[in-house]
């Protein structure tokens, strides 16, 4: 099914604190976005699966964060809990232009 | 060649042991297919118990991670269901619509737990106690709700009962027959058991039948045949097991009590075969692991095509996973008019001893107290050894290396997994182990229950000596092989700055670390390099990166210092004041002697901070929180001296110093001690001319009594020698040890003599000093630090 996506400016990637998270809210939706070691830019839902934990302040290694609540550890890429816990939180598409970035929700 | 097609139904202990096993004997012949029906990778149901207890998490019990099943190619279908197997055509059939083929095919599906049909047995708040669902029920349960009972006094509702009290709940078992675990113990250690049981806060309710489940959509209590009833809003069923033995019986294989095998495990069908608990072998059904780890072993030659003997059942012993309660049962306990029985009772140590003789032969034992006999006694009786062989060995032995030296070689050390003394020593000169962790993955030796680690550890002692350190393989983490010491040394050698570097360059097997060693490295560095070290903010757990302390729904708590407790009429208004207009949830006095403002927004924080103007409490920190003290002498009819005043003075001394972990104080102005300095970190007694130092105290999850430190006489020197001792524990201890773990490993004589000596003090002191002088109060340094408010404490409305 199609489903018409928004960009949404978030702010500046030079802004972004590198290797943490930001809480973002868009409408009804809070997203948890990272700028990543790498410079890439992830955003998911900011609710853990667990038990909705804010996963913006998370503990951000490599393409995972580590919930603030009770570590579960989550991968920022595809939403997957890892192993052995389970559960998935949403993705966020994130455009990256001329130092702006934008979430797609 | 096309490679043989061997399934395997039921991801658990017993089948994915089997193909351990058969991995071993041949590691390229087969191709694996494993359906389970519970939605993880093989994990140790054993360790459920521990689970529940609270001293392990479900990560922790995993046997076989994910990667294992990928590593050895093999197909896993972990949440799917077997359904049907047609053995004509060598076809197993899934609920997920899914056929397999096979040539050769385990059925392992273990057991179900027996559910009594009670009247009111489907309500809602009725649990077994089998797998990690039922675990996570009562532990959601135990959160909402406070009474339960347990159904079962067996080893399974007793490890139930005491995880549910470790979980705050008020507990009743409730049991058929008039003494506890009558299976393994006779009555003298069932009235042991439940004495010591009922001292712990379970309530026993014997000799009472359940008839009736009350309550309307969930479960309210319990009524018994004799027409009493009691509460419960947790009912958990814990009466027994029975093999899992529907799927094998509608596909039309041999079924009794489980799916009998013969002593090659062999089903009545070829192509077909059956371990664990679900199979029958001499009419015999195990419930341990001991056995069925045998049989595993017997059927993956099978599999193999190499004969031997078979399996020839075995004799079984069983010991209660309960802290403080140590009970060993093996064989055939009960007596009669051919068994003759050698008794001790010690009614004062709370020590009993039993040990059944028949014909000049060991048959059985029961231990309660002191089980350090136990696994001798098994070997005995399975070597059909006279009792003589007991009897003159039988004197009171020390622990460690000096009675391991004294066991035979093929005494077992590992019952669950069946590895004897001589098998351990044989891997450890052989193969260079130097660690329980190796000894574990080379022989399995205390991969299962693991009380047996502690003898696995004496034996290395016995056999390595001086090289072998008990502590040493202590990582820092799993991205790491290296020591908490050793990474320490390499820092220092190659004058490492930074977490990332410290990773890279020691080659961590996580490039960027997990959120265990991320925060401990970032302590190190900071440890060593006080002034010079900037600390990292991304490798802080959110408390530390925010400077409060956040809640479950992600808003914080902001405590604001009080030193020693002690307040004025204007620091309690600017606090109200804030409370007040920005709306919080909660004011509450804390544990601490403060109060703490809950259900603060993030944006809100600098601002808060701002208003209060009062430096932080650090009551999020991995360091110093608080120091309790008492009236004192001020006031107290009492009070020998003034322990607020001292109290202030160490708070404001030490105040915002970082640690391994945190650290708690308290001070009192006599032996009545309203400061609790007994369960601090560290604590202070005044009496007539005298302060004494206790430290290594703990009022929480590690309950520990603090040691005397020593006794000065003036305020000055409890800031010396406190100085000297948390800089000790600073450069020393394994970072989230807290002071009470790492006095234990230190042992107390050893810090008083460093402690003690002066020169040392004052190098320590030295070295407190400069790490006292790099620190900023955190609240001030954040209102006035633009980058940090907008990286740190602004959202993003977009
Ligand atoms: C709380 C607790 C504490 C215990 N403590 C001890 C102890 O201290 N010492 C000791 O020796 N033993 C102990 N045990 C017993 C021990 O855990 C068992 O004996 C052992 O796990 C049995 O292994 P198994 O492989 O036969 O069965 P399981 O480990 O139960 O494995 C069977 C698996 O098969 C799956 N399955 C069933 N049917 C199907 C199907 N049709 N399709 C696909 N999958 C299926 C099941 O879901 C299960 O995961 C304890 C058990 C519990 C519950
Ligand atoms: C992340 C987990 C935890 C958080 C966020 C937390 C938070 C707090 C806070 C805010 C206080 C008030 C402290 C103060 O006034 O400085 C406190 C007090 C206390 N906490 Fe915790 N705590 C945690 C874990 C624990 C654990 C694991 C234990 C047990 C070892 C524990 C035992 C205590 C005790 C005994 C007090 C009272 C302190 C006193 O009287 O001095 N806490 N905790
Ligand atoms: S510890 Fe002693 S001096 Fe202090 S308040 Fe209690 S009784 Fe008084
Ligand atoms: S809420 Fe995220 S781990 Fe529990």
């Amino acid at each position: 099914m199609e489903r018409t996506l928004s960009r949404v400016l978030i702010g500046n990637y030079s802004e972004l604190p590198e290797r943490l998270g930001k809480t973002v809210i868009i409408g009804d939706k809070e997203i948890a976005v990272f700028k990543l070691a790498n410079g890439k830019i992830r955003a998911i839902e900011n609710r853990c699966p667990h038990k909705g934990g804010v996963l913006a302040e998370g503990m951000v290694s490599g393409e995972h964060i580590f919930c603030p609540m009770h570590n579960w550890k989550i991968n920022v890429n595809n939403g997957q809990a890892q192993a052995p816990d389970e559960g998935c939180v949403g993705t966020y598409q994130v455009e990256v232009k001329n130092n702006s970035v934008y979430v797609l929700v | 060649m096309e490679k043989q097609k061997l399934i395997l139904i039921g991801n658990g202990m017993a089948g994915i042991r089997t193909l351990e096993e058969v991995l071993k004997l041949e590691p390229d012949t087969f191709d694996i297919t494993v359906f389970g029906k519970e939605p993880y990778p093989n994990y140790n149901r054993i360790e459920l118990s521990k689970v529940l207890q609270g001293d392990t998490s479900v990560s922790d019990i995993t046997l076989n991670e994910w990667h294992w099943y990928e590593d050895n190619n093999i197909r896993l279908y972990p949440g799917e269901t077997v359904t049907r197997i047609d053995k004509e055509q060598k076809i197993v059939y899934t609920d997920k619509d899914r056929e397999e083929s096979y040539d050769q095919l385990i059925i392992a599906t273990g057991s179900d737990p027996v559910i009594l049909p009670l009247p009111g047995i489907d309500k809602e708040g009725v649990t077994a106690f089998r797998d990690i669902k039922d675990c996570e029920k009562m532990v959601d349960y135990s959160k909402k709700y406070k009474k339960a009972a347990v159904i079962g006094g067996g080893l399974l509702g007793l490890e139930a009962a005491r995880g549910l009290l470790n979980l705050g709940m008020e507990v009743d078992v409730i049991h058929l027959c008039d003494s506890l675990m009558e299976r393994q113990l006779d009555k003298e250690a069932g009235t042991l058991l439940k004495e010591e049981l009922e001292e712990q806060g379970m309530h026993f309710l014997l000799e009472k039948q359940t008839s009736e489940i009350l309550g309307n959509d969930h479960v309210s209590g319990l009524r018994f045949n004799d027409g009493e009833e009691i509460e419960a809003d947790l009912i958990v069923m814990a009466v027994g097991i029975k093999p899992n033995v529907a799927l094998a019986k509608e596909s039309g294989i041999e079924v009794n009590r489980g799916i009998v095998v013969n002593d090659y495990l062999e089903t009545n069908d070829p192509n077909i075969f059956s371990v664990g608990e679900c199979a029958e072998h001499r009419e015999m059904v195990y419930g341990l692991v001991a056995p069925l780890y045998q049989q595993a072993q017997v059927l993956a030659k099978r599999i193999c095509g190499m004969g031997g003997d078979g399996y020839q059942g075995s004799v079984l012993s069983t010991q209660l996973k309960v802290s403080g309660v140590d009970v060993f049962s093996t064989g055939q306990i009960m007596e009669n008019e051919h068994t003759k029985a050698i008794k001790v009772f010690d009614d004062w140590r709370g020590v009993y001893k039993k040990i059944v003789v028949e014909q000049g032969k060991i048959t059985g034992a029961v231990l309660f107290g002191d089980t350090g006999d136990g696994n001798r006694l098994l070997n005995l009786i399975k070597k059909g050894a006279d009792v003589e062989e007991y009897t003159d060995t039988d004197q009171n032995q020390e622990a460690g290396a000096g009675l391991v030296a004294d066991m035979p070689d093929d005494e077992l050390i590992c019952g669950c997994n069946g590895v004897t003394k001589g098998t351990i020593i044989e891997a450890i000169e052989t193969q260079g182990l130097n660690s329980v962790e190796q000894v574990k993955g080379c022989t399995n030796a205390s991969r299962s229950c693991g009380t047996c680690k502690s003898l696995v550890s004496d034996l290395l002692e016995y056999t390595l000596g001086e090289e072998y350190d008990e502590n040493q393989k202590e990582t820092v983490c799993g991205c790491t092989t290296l020591s908490k010491d050793e990474v320490i040394a390499e820092i220092k050698e190659k004058g490492m700055t930074n977490t990332r570097e410290v990773m890279n360059v020691l080659g961590w097997k996580n490039e960027e670390g997990c959120a265990k060693c991320k925060p401990a490295l970032n302590y190190y560095l900071g440890m060593l390099y006080p002034t010079e070290y900037e600390d990292e903010r991304e490798s802080r757990f959110v408390n530390e990166r925010l400077h409060a302390n956040i809640q479950k729904d992600g808003t914080f708590g902001v405590i604001p210092r009080m030193y020693g407790g002690v307040t004025n009429a204007q620091d309690l208004r600017k606090i109200a004041d804030v409370a007040e207009k920005y709306d919080v949830g909660m004011i509450k006095l804390t544990g601490g002697q403060r109060i703490n403002l809950l259900g603060v927004n993030k944006q809100d924080l600098p601002n808060i901070w701002e208003e209060l103007d009062m430096p932080s409490g650090h009551a999020y920190a991995k360091g110093l929180r608080t120091v309790k003290t008492c009236v004192g002498s001020e006031f107290c009819r009492f009070g020998t001296q003034d322990s607020t005043g001292l109290g202030i003075r160490l708070e404001k001394k030490f105040e915002g110093l970082s640690g391994p972990h945190k650290l708690k104080m308290g001070v009192s102005a006599c032996p009545r001690n309203c400061a609790e300095g007994g369960v601090k970190d560290v604590g202070v007694v005044g009496l007539e001319g005298v302060w004494e130092i206790y430290v290594g105290g703990n009022g929480g999850t590690d309950l520990r009594q603090a040691d005397l430190l020593c006794k000065v006489e003036t305020g000055d020197e409890v800031l010396e020698w406190v100085g000297a001792f948390l800089q000790y524990y600073r450069e020393t201890a394994n970072y989230l040890d807290r002071t009470s773990v790492w006095v234990e490993k230190m042992g107390i004589e050893h810090i008083r003599e460093v402690v003690g000596n002066k020169e040392k003090r004052d190098e320590l002191n030295e070295r407190m000093d400069l790490a006292l002088s790099a620190i900023q109060e955190p609240w001030s340094e954040a209102i006035n630090n633009g980058t940090l408010l907008k990286d740190l404490y602004e959202k993003v409305n977009a």
